[in-house]
């Protein structure tokens, strides 16, 4: 047998790239879970519909393109964007809403630019991103309320029927399930309202926001097991959570004016943002020190976005802002190497000078 | 030097850490458990001229010539060199270009040995007590004894024991960590042998004398640690252990640990005070000064699932390495590469009929369990986890993509060349990237580059200088030309001006102009004055022409004279043979007679205006040159005219002389030479006397 003339290093490490994506697709049940168990079907069934309107999708332009499709299937990236896409949804959000988010997400925000690892964007915020602005009544009406307010809960076939639009948008029925978010109705009512008033509406349950508190604390649970896994690094959440945190801090610390820091961190999608959608490694940036600013930004950004403009969860414009910036961030915070004694900052620095 | 009680307190030393890094599977048990056995004595040794950094040794033995163990075969050459030596006795058979243990494949001029069987062991220069050589005795020695760096770089081990621009090394470091998985050659060194290596270290003390000796060790070698405790307990060398990491035995992420100092940006870990060393090289060490034994084998770990009996083994260098897994039960069937050195940085061999050499430490036979094949790389996802394994906190992500779309400029600009391509980064990437291939191409891009960048350099520079001698050539020929358009219109002018001033000298000329070589001569005197004139009053350019113009005359006169002979030869035969060619010869002769006499002439007053200073008061009357053409002439030189008198004094003496012993047919020849001198001492003896009566009439009138 001829032996082998290969260029070391000989020796492979146990990571791979589809591993690690199926952490983060396993990290997330929980918090599907909890959704399930308090806002009903909605949320499932767009997990399992986006999932299989990616994979349809991918195969389809690696066909095109003449890849090899179950060798570029098989890094589950597609899948991780589907399911990311399914969770941020409303979880009555018409069937088309999810076919549009999660076609355009993959053809064009990801293989357009060449498939997984050149897309400067992240591809689940740029599907969410199009349908927000495309169709803005099916993106604010089709929030649930939770389960534990609705008198007559919709069944999983209620639910498909809702979604696959046998049941008129503007019936009795949807209008029952569906409601304001917390962060929308505190955001409306504290403009004429006291904070206790406006606590006493029952979608926050016992002062945080009902349901949502639940699904946040899922997702921080699954974002720190893959964060002890070391499957996403720590700055970014961190980063994340200290720009949505500290100008509340400063700034919104009286409840009577803005919302309150409490209700920031325990509704919306901000932990899912944090752990699972900032954290997409391919759109970030890739120093460390980069990745702090480039969470600090986002959550500044959501923080800037929730409060002055008129999304009431902003996440996704605030990823797709700081996936502009995150080129730029790199050049400028690369460590120091080994011998130097500044880092060389800078597109063009100069030579610093040796540590002695 | 060493004083100490055995029930020493050993100091915790501080010990620092490197950024990144991984944790491979070490598998050091499969070959760690057995003690270090000698390997046979092959059948040939093939001994490459260069085992180490720096010029190939020089061969000084003969095809054919019988050597003893641990004779000199090869010596140094220059400062960055060792020597080689016989690792037993047997015959030279040849001196050839053989494959060599190399990533490329490639030859390498090679000694050929056959060993004898009887091993025998030249003459040996032991020390009981190395305290009494003196350093530079040991630094020989140690050069003398072809030792090079063991732990796999080869670096001449004599150049590191004199200290770097004659300050003090505050560090000696002797490198034990061995943290590539597999290799556990130093592990058994250190266990069996440790005494070696420490008075090795002693004796590099000795030379360097350090501020601090420490050995840096990993905490997954317990045995080797115990032994070593208990080899340095007489001593002041600090043994440390450190955590186990890949790469901590790279020299710079090492001296990092010990002394959280860093090695500087294009720097050597002497240009901060610190000397590393590995352990092997320290035993060998000991041995070259206690035993005068020469580096003629080492320690090399055989291991990986295809060789039955994987371990440690003392073979001779230039053991051919496909004869020394034969015989510990290599199978070839089972054996997916071979490679020399570790998992992460070593290199598969293409012939394994190559030979082990000073810097073999370790031969790994992998099976395809044991190191499978990488599976196939995907597209960078950026995650990082290559920038956090980076030893030397680099990002390797950011210079995979340059490599890629070749943008080098960047990739230099992100320190590429700082890379120590440990490995660690294509290890830990889980999109199974070959990153550090990518890195290896890149830089010999790079290094391509500037080298067709420094030619294209010098052949603009060239071709600029070429350019402007060229320029430079252009102008000076236009510059003569104007020079002598200006030179012919004055000499014409000046022509007409001495023409119609001297009437007197027009009569002369009359009658010479009879003489048509003599008018000629003169003439091109005369326009070579003038043209000296015109250009600068240069009497020195004057006095050069002139000289050529007697030479000239010279070489006519005796032509002149020669052509006479012959005519009076053949006039001689005439009358005696040819009566009816008497008459015309005769005319012929005559006429040569008087060319002669004309040459002759021409000669003497062409000498004569030489050695005559040409002073305006005086009117020569054999000189026709105008006195204008010399404005400014200086006085003229006494000595000078005396010296050169003088000598043509003594030239006529030695021609009178030549004449008296002269052979018949030269006397002709030397008779005239003796005129012509005669007339040479007469001029200068003239010239002598016209000046010294100027000056004197000159001092008058002053």
């Amino acid at each position: 047998m001829a032996l082998l003339t290969l260029s070391s290093p000989h020796a492979k490490g146990p990571q791979r790239t589809s591993v690690m994506m199926r952490w983060v697709i396993a990290m997330t049940l929980p918090g599907l879970l909890m959704q399930t168990l308090f806002f009903g079907w909605g949320n499932l069934h767009n997990v399992l519909w986006c999932t299989l309107v990616a994979v349809i999708c991918e195969a389809s332009i690696l066909k095109i393109r003449k890849r090899p499709i179950a060798f570029y299937l098989n890094d589950y990236s597609a899948i991780v964007t589907a399911v990311l896409l399914g969770l941020a949804l409303p979880p009555f959000a018409p069937w088309w809403v999810s076919l549009v988010a999660t076609a355009f997400a993959i053809i064009f925000a990801k293989h357009i630019y060449g498939g997984m690892g050149y897309n400067p964007f992240n591809p689940a915020m740029v599907g969410y991103a199009l349908v927000l602005v495309s169709f803005p009544v099916a993106m604010t009406t089709n929030w649930a309320t939770p389960l534990s307010l609705v008198d007559q809960p919709a069944s999983f076939l209620d639910t498909l029927q809702i979604i696959w639009g046998q049941v008129p948008a503007q019936s009795s029925m949807v209008d029952a399930l569906t409601g304001a978010t917390p962060l929308d109705t505190y955001k409306h009512e504290i403009a004429h309202s006291l904070s206790e008033t406006v606590l006493e509406n029952p979608i926050f349950g016992t002062g945080f926001s009902l349901g949502w508190e639940w699904v946040n604390a899922a997702f921080l649970a699954g974002g720190l097991v893959l964060l002890a896994l070391k499957v996403i690094p720590w700055q970014t959440p961190v980063g994340l959570l200290a720009g949505l945190a500290i100008p509340s801090l400063l700034l919104g610390h009286d409840a009577d004016q803005t919302t309150p820091l409490v209700i920031h961190l325990t509704s919306g999608a901000t932990m899912l943002a944090a752990f699972f959608i900032a954290t997409d490694p391919v759109t970030s940036c890739t120093t460390t020190r980069g990745r702090l600013v480039y969470g600090f930004g986002i959550g500044l950004l959501t923080y800037i976005i929730r409060n002055h403009g008129s999304y009431p969860d902003a996440i996704a414009f605030s990823v797709l802002l700081m996936n502009f910036a995150a080129p730029f961030i790199d050049v400028y915070t690369q460590p120091r190497t080994y011998g130097y004694i500044d880092a060389k900052r800078g597109p063009k620095a100069k030579e610093a000078k040796e540590k002695n | 030097m060493s004083t100490s009680t055995p029930s020493k307190i050993i100091p915790t030393r501080t010990l620092y850490d490197f950024h990144g890094g991984i944790h491979p599977e070490e598998m050091k048990s499969l070959s760690n458990q057995t003690a270090i056995t000698q390997a046979p004595l092959p059948p040939k040794l093939i001994l490459p001229l260069q085992q180490h950094i720096g010029n190939p040794s020089l061969v000084i033995v003969e095809i054919g010539q019988r050597v003893l163990k641990g004779e000199k075969l090869a010596d140094a050459d220059g400062k960055i060199s060792v020597a080689l030596h016989a690792p037993t006795s047997g015959i030279i058979d040849c001196i050839v270009d053989h494959p060599i243990a190399h990533p490329s494949g490639q030859s390498a001029p090679c000694i050929i040995l056959i060993p004898d069987g009887k091993d025998e062991w030249c003459e040996l220069n032991p020390c009981e007590h190395f305290e009494h050589l003196s350093v530079s005795e040991i630094q020989n020695k140690v050069r003398e004894s072809g030792i090079a760096g063991m732990g796999g770089a080869g670096f001449p081990t004599e150049v590191k024991l004199h200290p770097p621009h004659q300050d003090k090394v505050a560090t000696l470091i002797l490198n034990a960590a061995e943290c590539e998985p597999y290799i556990t050659a130093d592990d058994r060194l250190i266990r069996e042998r440790a005494e070696e290596v420490v008075q090795g270290m002693e004796i590099m003390a000795y030379a360097l004398q350090p501020g601090e000796c420490l050995i840096g060790i990993e905490d997954n070698k317990p045995e080797a640690i115990a032994a070593l405790r208990e080899a340095v307990k007489e001593t002041q060398i600090e043994v440390c252990v450190i955590p186990t990491k890949y790469p901590s035995g790279g020299e710079k992420q090492l001296i990092k640990i010990l002394t959280d100092k860093e090695v500087p940006n294009g720097q050597i870990p002497a240009d901060i005070s610190v000397m590393c060393q590995n352990v092997g090289t320290a035993a060998a060490v000991y041995r070259a000064i206690r035993f005068g034994e020469p580096l003629i084998s080492r320690i090399t770990t055989l291991t990986g699932e295809a060789i039955q009996q994987p371990g440690n083994v003392e073979v001779l260098l230039g053991t051919p390495i496909d004869w020394l897994l034969s015989q510990y039960g290599y199978q070839e069937s089972k054996a997916q590469r071979l490679i020399k050195g570790g998992p992460m940085m070593g290199y598969t061999l293409t012939h394994p009929h190559t030979p082990i050499v000073k810097t073999s430490n370790c031969i790994l036979a992998p099976t395809h369990k044991d190191l499978p094949l990488p599976p196939l790389a995907q597209a960078c996802i950026r995650c990082g986890l290559c920038a956090q394994a980076c030893p030397a906190e680099l990002l390797p992500q950011q210079l995979y993509w340059f490599s890629r779309s070749q943008e080098y400029d960047k990739a230099e600009h992100h320190n590429l060349f700082d890379c120590i391509e440990c490995g660690a980064c294509s290890y830990v990437c889980p999109s199974a990237i070959p990153l550090v291939q990518h890195y290896r191409h890149a830089k010999g891009e790079i290094k391509q580059l500037k080298l067709d960048q420094q030619k294209s350099d010098q052949a603009r520079e060239r071709f600029e200088a070429r350019q402007f001698r060229l320029d430079r050539e252009k102008s000076e020929k236009e510059a003569k030309r104007k020079a002598r358009a200006e030179a012919a219109a004055k000499a014409q002018a000046a022509k007409k001006a001495a023409e119609s001033a001297k009437p007197v000298e027009a009569s002369q000329n009359t009658k010479e102009q009879v003489d048509t070589k003599k008018a000629s001569i003169q003439a091109a005197l005369e326009r070579n004055q003038a043209k000296k004139a015109v250009q600068a009053p240069e009497t020195k350019a004057q006095a050069k022409v002139e000289p050529i113009d007697i030479e000239a005359l010279e070489t006519a006169w005796d032509k002149a004279q020669a052509k006479l002979d012959k005519m009076h030869d053949a006039l001689e035969n005439a009358i005696v043979n040819t009566p009816e060619q008497v008459e015309k010869l005769t005319r012929a002769v005559e006429k040569n007679q008087v060319r002669v006499n004309q040459a002759k002439q021409a000669w003497e007053q062409a000498y004569k205006l030489e050695t005559t200073a040409p002073v305006p008061a005086q009117k020569e009357t054999i000189s026709t040159k105008p006195d204008e053409s010399k404005p400014d002439a200086p006085k003229p030189d006494i000595n000078a005219l005396k010296v050169a008198q003088e000598k043509a004094q003594s030239k006529l003496d030695k021609m009178q002389d030549a004449l008296d012993n002269a052979q018949p047919e030269q006397v002709e020849k030397l008779t005239r030479a003796v005129d012509k001198n005669k007339v040479r001492v007469q001029a200068a003896e003239q010239a002598l006397n016209e000046a010294s009566q100027a000056e004197t009439s000159q001092d008058g009138k002053n």
